[in-house]
C-alpha cells in the first residue's frame, strides 16, 4: 500500500497515512486530487478506479470515505478488506465509532493503524491482538502520565 | 526549582490540548487561516519551553495541523526531542509526529539515528514498538543502512509483538538498503516457520513482495509455501500466498500440476471469503497455461462458479472456462454457457459471456449447423453491444462453410422475416446489426431460399427504413439480388408473364422508399436499382426474357479472403516498394487520393456491374459523410472475415503510434518459458555501458521500421491503409532482432529492481561482519576528515563503495569537537570465520586548532575473535535435542578450574561475551545455543561442580568450536 487517506464527505481531510517518501507539496497535491475524484463519483459506482499508475480502493462508511491507494500488482478485494477490518477496530476501540471520535482522537486512530498496518503490509490479522498492543500501550501511558515530573 | 516545576505545569492547564484546538478550529468556520495562525504562535512558544510535556502537546496539536495542510516543518528538531523523551507518553507522539511530518529530505533525520537505536534496544516492547512503527515511515538509505543490523537482531527477538514488526520493516529496510538482504535472508525464512502466527503471517508478507517482483530467486522457497499453504488456516496469508505461486508458476511448470489439488480444496471449502475464492480461480488460471489437462478435470467446479453471486468471481471463472474448451467438452460448455445467457443479470456481464461464447466458437466449433443455431439464438438477446460480433460471424461461416449454407439461409431468412421483433425497442439496440449479415446471405445465396418471393417481400417492408443506413444498404443492394433470383423461377416456370411483372412492380412501388433516404448510400443503390427495375419492367412488358441477363449481373462466387493474403503475395522483382510513385502530395491531396484508391478496393465489383455515377464535386460535409459509411461499410465487408470493429480499432490504433515499444508487443505472446528465465540471466550479466549501445541501436531500429511500414502502404494516408493490408500486428510491429528484455518496462528508480539477488546459489558466498567503531575525542581540539582504512587480507575485506580502490580509505561520515564521541560502522566481507584474525589499520585526520591544522595518523589492529562470528539466536528445547540427536555434530570438551562465581553469573558471561542463549537449565547444568554467520550450529552443555566448570560442546565444524572454546578459556582466565 502506497498511502491511505480518510477524509469527509465535505473534502476534509481527517486522516493520512504514507508509506512512501514523498514531499509534503506532492502530498497536498495528491490527497487534493483524489478526494475531488472521489467524491464526484455516484454512490453506486465501483469502488476502485484507476488513478495515474496506482489502484485507489475507497469505501464510503457514514460521512466518512476510507481510500487507500495499492500499486498496480496489488489486489483490489484484500485492500478493501484492510480497510473494513481497520474500521471495524476503530469501532471496537472507540465503541461504534463516528466522525468525531477520529477528529477528537486523531493520535488514536494513527495508533491504531500503525498497529494494524506497518509500511503499507498488514502486520497484525487478528483483531484481539491488534486491541490487546493498543490497550497495554494505553496503559502504559496513563502510567506515565501519574509518573511525577 | 520546585517552583518553577510548579508553574510549569499550571501554565499547562491553560494550555490548550489538542481537543481544544480541533474544537477551536470548528468554531471559527469564517476566520479558520486567522485563528489557527494565533494557534501556531502559541505552539511555538510552548516548544520554547522547558517542559517536556507542553512540548509534546505541541507537538501533537503540530501534527493535526500539518494535516490541515499546514507547513510544520520549521518544527523538525523540536520533533526529534518530543522522541526522545524517556516517557512513553510523549515518545509514542514523537514517533507519530516525526512519521506523518518526515521525508526523506528532512535534515534532521541524521540526529535521530542513535535515539532510534536506544529505543529498539530498550526493555520496554512499546518503545521498540513505536520506534519500528515511526521508522517504518521515514527510514532512508542512510537509517536503513545504520540501523539494518539492529532491526535484523529484533527479528530473533522473545516477543512475538517486536519480531513481526520487526519481519515486516525489513522490507522496507530492504528497499532502501539492498545489500542487507542477503545477510538478512536466512533469518526471514527462518520466520515463515515461527510458532506465532503474527510473525509467520509478516514473514509471508515481505517474501511474497519480495518473490513477486523477482520471482525466480525465491522458487526453492516453493517447497516451503506449498507446506504453509495446505496447513495456514489464516485467510490473509493464504491470499498471499496464492499471489506468490502465482508469480512463480510460470517459472516452473512442475508446481502446476501440485497446485490443483489444494487450490481446490481452498474453493471447496465454504469458510474461506469469497477473495480466496477469486484468487484461486486467478491462479488456475494461471495454471491452465502450462497444465490444461489438470485444470480441465474441475471443470464442473469451475461451472459452479459460473452461478456465484459476485460478478468478479462469474468473470473470472467464464475467463478459466474460455481457455479449458477442447472438441470434447465443446458443446456441452456453450450449452451451460447459453443457459447462463438467459439467467445473466446486468450488460457487462451478458456481453462478456456473449463474446466468451463467441470467441469459443470461432476458434473451435467443428458443427457449423450447430454453431449458427447457437448464433441465430444469441440474437434474442436485447440491448447487447455485440451485434455486430454475431454478424460477422454468422458472414464467416456461411461463406467459408458451403455444406451450411442451405441451412444458415433458412435461419436468416426467418431472421429477416421476424426482423421487427429485434428492431422491437429502440434505435440504438446493437443486434439489429445481425439483420445485415441476414440480408446479405439471403441476397447472395437466393439460391438456396425455398420462398425467394417471401424473403423479398420481408426485405422491402416500409418498416427497413428505420434501420442504420449500413444495413439499409445492404438491403438494397441483395433485394436486387433476390430479385434476379425470383425472376429466374417465375421465367422458367411455364406460368403467365404478369406474375413476374408483379415482381417489378413490387419493386417499383417499394423502392421509391429507399431513394428518398437521407443516406446517401442508400439514395445511390436505391436509385440504381430502381432505374434498373424500370428497365427490366419495359422489356417484361415487350415479352422478353430478362431472367438470364439479370443474374449475369450478379455472377461470379465471392471468395473468403485470409487477412494475411496480401502479404503472401511475392513482392515482383525489381519492384520497390520504398520508392515514392508520385512526389509526396500534400495533405489534403493524399486524404483525396487515399480516398479513392480505397473506393476502387472496396467497391471494385460494384463498380463494374453499375456504371455508378461519380460524384466530382461533393461539399466538405458531404464527403466526411461518405468516408464514415464506407469505413463502415469495410467494416462489415463480408471480403474481410475478421474485421471486426475491435481488431480495427487496434489496428488503427497502433498505426497511428510510430513507434510501439517492442517489449509491448513481446509481451503479449512470449510464453514465459525457461527461456525467458535464461534471458533475464543473460541481461543481468550485460553492463551498463552494454546497455546504452543497445538503446541507440533500438533507436536506429525504429527509423527503419517506420520507414519500412511507409512503404508498405505506399502513399495512402493513415487511415486508408486497406485491410487486406491487416496482419498480425504482433510480428509486424517487431524488429527483427529485438531482445526480450524487461529493461524498458521498469521504471530505472525502481527499487525492486535493485533486490534482485539471487539468494540461493552463490558460489563465492560472503559473509558480512559489521565492526562498530566508537571514536572519542580525547584532545581539546577539533578534529575532523577523519579516514578509516583497513589493509584487507585474503579472506577479510573490508567493503567500500563502488569505484573505489582496494587500498582506498573510507572517510567517516561527521565530525569530532573536543570531548565529543560518536559511532561509525564499517562492513568487512568474511570468506571463512574458521580461524581468528587480526586486521591493520589505520586512521587518519586532521587536527585543527586555533591557528593551525596538523595531519595526524594512528595505527590500529582490529581483532576478529570467533565469537564475533556468532550470532545469539535463541533456540527451542525439542529442536536443540533434535539437532544433538542428528550426529553430524562433533564434540569437543573444556575444563575450567578454579572458577568461584555463581553459576547464573557464569551463564550471563557466556552469553554476554560470547553471543550464546540458553535453551534449558536445570540445577547446575545448562544447555546453550548459538549459530555462526554461516549457519554452524553450535551446542554447549555446561556443568558445575566445586569451582570446577566442564563443557561439553559440539559443532558441525570442529575448527570453530575449538577456536570459540579457546576464547571462552581466556575470557575465564581474565577475570
Amino acid at each position: 500500500m502506497q498511502f491511505m487517506l480518510l477524509f469527509s464527505r465535505q473534502g476534509k481531510l481527517r486522516l493520512q497515512k504514507w508509506y512512501v517518501p514523498l514531499s509534503d507539496k506532492e502530498r497536498k497535491k495528491i490527497s487534493r486530487d483524489l478526494v475531488q475524484t472521489i467524491l464526484a463519483r455516484k454512490p453506486k459506482m465501483c469502488s476502485f478506479l484507476e488513478w495515474r499508475d496506482l489502484k485507489i480502493v475507497y469505501k464510503r462508511y457514514a460521512s466518512l470515505y476510507f481510500c487507500c491507494a495499492v500499486e498496480d500488482q496489488d489486489n483490489e478485494l484484500i485492500t478493501l478488506e484492510i480497510i473494513h477490518r481497520y474500521v471495524e477496530l476503530l469501532d471496537k476501540y472507540f465503541g461504534s465509532v463516528c466522525e468525531l471520535d477520529i477528529i477528537f482522537n486523531f493520535e488514536k486512530a494513527y495508533f491504531i493503524l500503525d498497529e494494524f498496518l506497518l509500511g503499507g503490509e498488514a502486520q497484525e490479522t487478528s483483531k484481539k491482538n491488534v486491541l490487546k498492543a493498543i490497550e497495554q500501550a494505553d496503559l502504559l501511558q496513563e502510567v506515565c502520565g501519574l509518573c511525577p515530573r | 526549582m520546585a517552583l518553577k516545576i510548579v508553574k510549569g505545569s499550571i501554565d499547562r492547564m491553560f494550555d490548550k490540548n489538542l481537543q481544544d484546538l480541533v474544537r477551536g478550529i470548528r468554531n471559527h468556520k469564517e476566520d479558520e487561516a486567522k485563528y489557527i495562525s494565533t494557534c501556531i504562535d502559541e505552539i511555538k512558544q510552548e516548544l520554547k519551553q522547558d517542559n517536556i510535556a507542553v512540548k509534546a502537546n505541541a507537538v501533537c496539536k503540530l501534527t493535526y495541523l500539518q494535516m490541515l495542510g499546514y507547513d510544520v516543518s520549521w518544527a523538525a528538531f523540536n520533533i526529534v526531542e518530543v522522541m526522545s523523551s524517556s516517557k512513553f507518553t510523549y515518545k509514542r507522539i514523537g514517533y507519530l509526529a516525526a512519521s506523518q511530518c518526515f521525508h526523506e529530505s528532512t535534515d534532521v533525520i541524521m540526529l535521530t539515528t542513535n535515539q532510534i537505536r536506544k529505543d529498539l534496544s530498550s526493555p520496554n516492547q512499546y518503545d521498540t514498538g513505536v520506534a519500528l512503527t515511526g521508522l517504518s515511515c521515514f527510514v532512508t538509505p542512510d537509517l536503513a543502512r545504520d540501523l539494518a543490523n539492529d532491526i535484523m537482531t529484533l527479528m530473533s527477538h522473545t516477543k512475538p509483538y517486536i519480531r513481526k514488526k520487526a519481519v515486516l520493516i525489513m522490507y522496507k529496510v530492504f528497499l532502501k538498503y539492498p545489500e542487507s538482504l542477503r545477510p538478512a535472508f536466512p533469518r526471514l525464512k527462518e520466520k515463515l516457520e515461527d510458532p506465532d502466527p503474527g510473525v509467520q503471517s509478516a514473514a509471508v508478507n515481505v517474501i511474497c513482495e519480495l518473490a513477486r517482483r523477482n520471482p525466480k530467486n525465491y522458487l526453492s522457497l516453493a517447497p516451503l509455501f506449498f507446506k504453509l499453504m495446505t496447513s495456514s488456516t489464516n485467510n490473509w496469508v493464504l491470499i498471499k500466498i496464492i499471489k506468490l505461486f502465482g508469480a512463480l508458476t510460470p517459472l516452473e511448470p512442475r508446481l502446476g500440476k501440485k497446485l490443483i489439488e489444494p487450490l481446490t480444496n481452498l474453493i471447496h471449502s465454504v469458510l474461506s471469503l469469497f477473495i480466496v475464492k477469486y484468487l484461486g480461480l486467478l491462479a488456475m488460471s494461471k495454471i491452465l497455461k502450462t497444465h490444461p489437462k489438470s485444470v480441465q478435470s474441475h471443470k464442473d467446479l469451475i461451472l459452479q462458479c459460473l452461478d456465484d453471486k459476485d460478478e468478479s468471481i462469474r468473470l473470472r471463472a467464464l475467463d478459466l472456462l474460455y481457455g479449458m474448451v477442447s472438441k470434447k467438452n465443446l458443446m456441452e460448455i456453450v450449452k451451460k454457457l447459453m443457459l447462463h445467457v438467459d439467467k445473466a443479470e446486468g450488460t457487462t456481464y451478458r456481453d462478456e459471456l456473449l463474446t466468451k461464447i463467441i470467441d469459443i466458437c470461432s476458434q473451435r466449433a467443428y458443427n457449423c449447423l450447430w454453431y449458427i443455431s447457437i448464433l441465430v439464438e444469441l440474437t434474442r438477446l436485447e440491448g447487447t453491444r455485440h451485434g455486430h460480433l454475431i454478424a460477422s460471424q454468422m458472414l464467416d461461416v456461411a461463406i467459408r462453410v458451403k455444406a451450411i449454407r442451405a441451412f444458415a439461409v433458412a435461419q436468416m431468412a426467418t431472421l429477416l422475416d421476424n426482423a421487427h421483433l429485434l428492431t422491437g425497442n429502440t434505435q440504438r439496440n446493437g443486434i439489429c446489426e445481425v439483420l445485415y449479415a441476414a440480408a446479405w446471405i439471403c441476397g447472395e445465396f437466393s439460391e438456396h431460399l425455398e420462398e425467394p418471393m417471401a424473403t423479398l417481400e420481408a426485405m422491402l417492408r416500409p418498416k427497413v427504413a428505420t434501420l442504420p443506413g449500413h444495413i439499409q444498404a445492404v438491403y438494397v443492394q441483395n433485394a436486387a439480388k433476390l430479385f434476379a433470383t425470383v425472376l429466374r423461377g417465375q421465367e422458367g416456370a411455364p406460368a403467365d408473364s404478369t406474375v413476374a411483372q408483379e415482381t417489378s412492380q413490387l419493386l417499383i412501388d417499394r423502392l421509391p422508399l429507399f431513394v428518398q433516404s437521407s443516406n446517401l448510400e442508400v439514395q445511390e443503390r436505391a436509385s440504381c436499382i430502381l432505374q434498373l427495375v424500370k428497365y427490366i419492367q419495359k422489356l417484361q412488358q415487350k415479352d422478353v426474357e430478362v431472367a438470364e441477363e439479370v443474374t449475369a449481373l450478379f455472377a461470379g462466387e465471392l471468395n473468403p479472403v485470409a487477412p494475411k493474403a496480401q502479404k503472401k503475395v511475392p513482392v515482383p522483382e525489381g519492384l520497390d516498394l520504398d520508392v515514392w510513385i508520385n512526389e509526396p502530395p500534400s495533405g489534403s491531396e493524399s486524404e483525396d487520393e487515399g480516398r479513392k484508391s480505397k473506393g476502387k478496393a472496396v467497391f471494385a465489383k460494384d463498380e463494374s456491374r453499375h456504371t455508378k455515377p461519380r460524384y466530382t464535386e461533393v461539399d466538405e460535409k458531404e464527403l466526411a459523410k461518405r468516408r464514415e459509411v464506407r469505413k463502415a461499410e469495410q467494416a462489415n465487408n463480408p471480403f474481410y472475415i475478421k474485421a471486426s470493429p475491435s481488431s480495427q480499432k487496434v489496428r488503427r490504433h497502433s498505426v497511428s503510434k510510430p513507434n510501439p515499444s517492442p517489449s509491448f508487443s513481446l509481451r503479449l505472446w512470449m510464453p514465459m518459458s525457461d527461456q525467458y528465465v535464461k534471458l533475464e540471466e543473460e541481461r543481468r550479466e550485460r553492463n551498463k555501458a552494454d546497455k546504452k549501445k543497445k538503446k541507440d541501436k533500438k533507436k536506429r531500429e525504429k527509423g527503419e521500421k517506420g520507414r519500412r511500414r511507409r512503404g508498405d502502404s505506399g502513399p495512402e494516408s493513415e487511415e486508408d491503409i486497406t485491410p487486406a493490408h491487416m496482419v498480425d500486428i504482433v510480428t509486424e510491429e517487431m524488429p527483427e532482432n529485438a531482445l526480450p528484455s524487461d529493461d524498458d518496462d521498469k521504471d530505472p528508480n525502481d527499487p525492486h529492481k535493485a533486490l534482485n539477488i539471487d539468494l540461493d546459489n552463490c558460489p563465492l558466498m560472503d559473509y558480512q561482519v559489521v565492526v562498530s567503531v566508537i571514536f572519542e575525542n580525547k584532545c581539546d581540539s577539533f578534529i575532523k576528515s577523519m579516514e578509516f582504512n583497513v589493509l584487507d587480507s585474503l579472506n577479510s575485506k573490508l567493503q567500500r563503495p563502488d569505484g573505489a580502490g582496494p587500498h582506498d580509505g573510507l572517510i567517516v561520515p561527521f565530525q569530532l569537537p573536543p570531548g565529543i564521541s560518536n559511532e561509525a560502522r564499517f562492513i568487512f566481507s568474511v570468506q571463512n570465520i574458521v580461524m581468528p584474525q587480526k586486521l591493520k589499520g589505520t586512521l587518519t585526520f586532521i587536527v585543527k586548532t586555533d591557528d593551525s591544522s596538523t595531519h595526524e595518523k594512528l595505527d590500529f589492529k582490529l581483532h576478529f575473535t570467533c565469537t564475533s562470528y556468532l550470532i545469539t539466536t535463541p533456540c527451542y528445547s525439542d529442536a536443540y535435542s533434535k539437532l544433538l540427536e542428528s550426529g553430524d555434530l562433533k564434540g569437543c570438551s573444556l575444563k575450567l578450574e578454579g572458577v568461584n562465581q555463581p553459576f547464573h553469573h557464569l551463564l550471563a558471561r557466556i552469553c554476554f561475551h560470547h553471543h550464546f542463549s540458553v535453551v534449558e537449565r536445570i540445577d547446575s547444568c545448562a544447555s546453550m545455543y548459538s549459530r555462526s554467520i554461516q549457519g554452524h550450529h553450535m551446542c554447549l552443555l555446561v556443568k558445575t561442580a566445586d569451582q570446577t566448570v566442564s563443557i561439553d560442546a559440539k559443532c558441525d565444524e570442529p575448527g570453530l568450536l575449538g577456536n570459540v572454546l579457546d576464547e571462552i578459556k581466556l575470557t575465564f582466565s581474565q577475570c
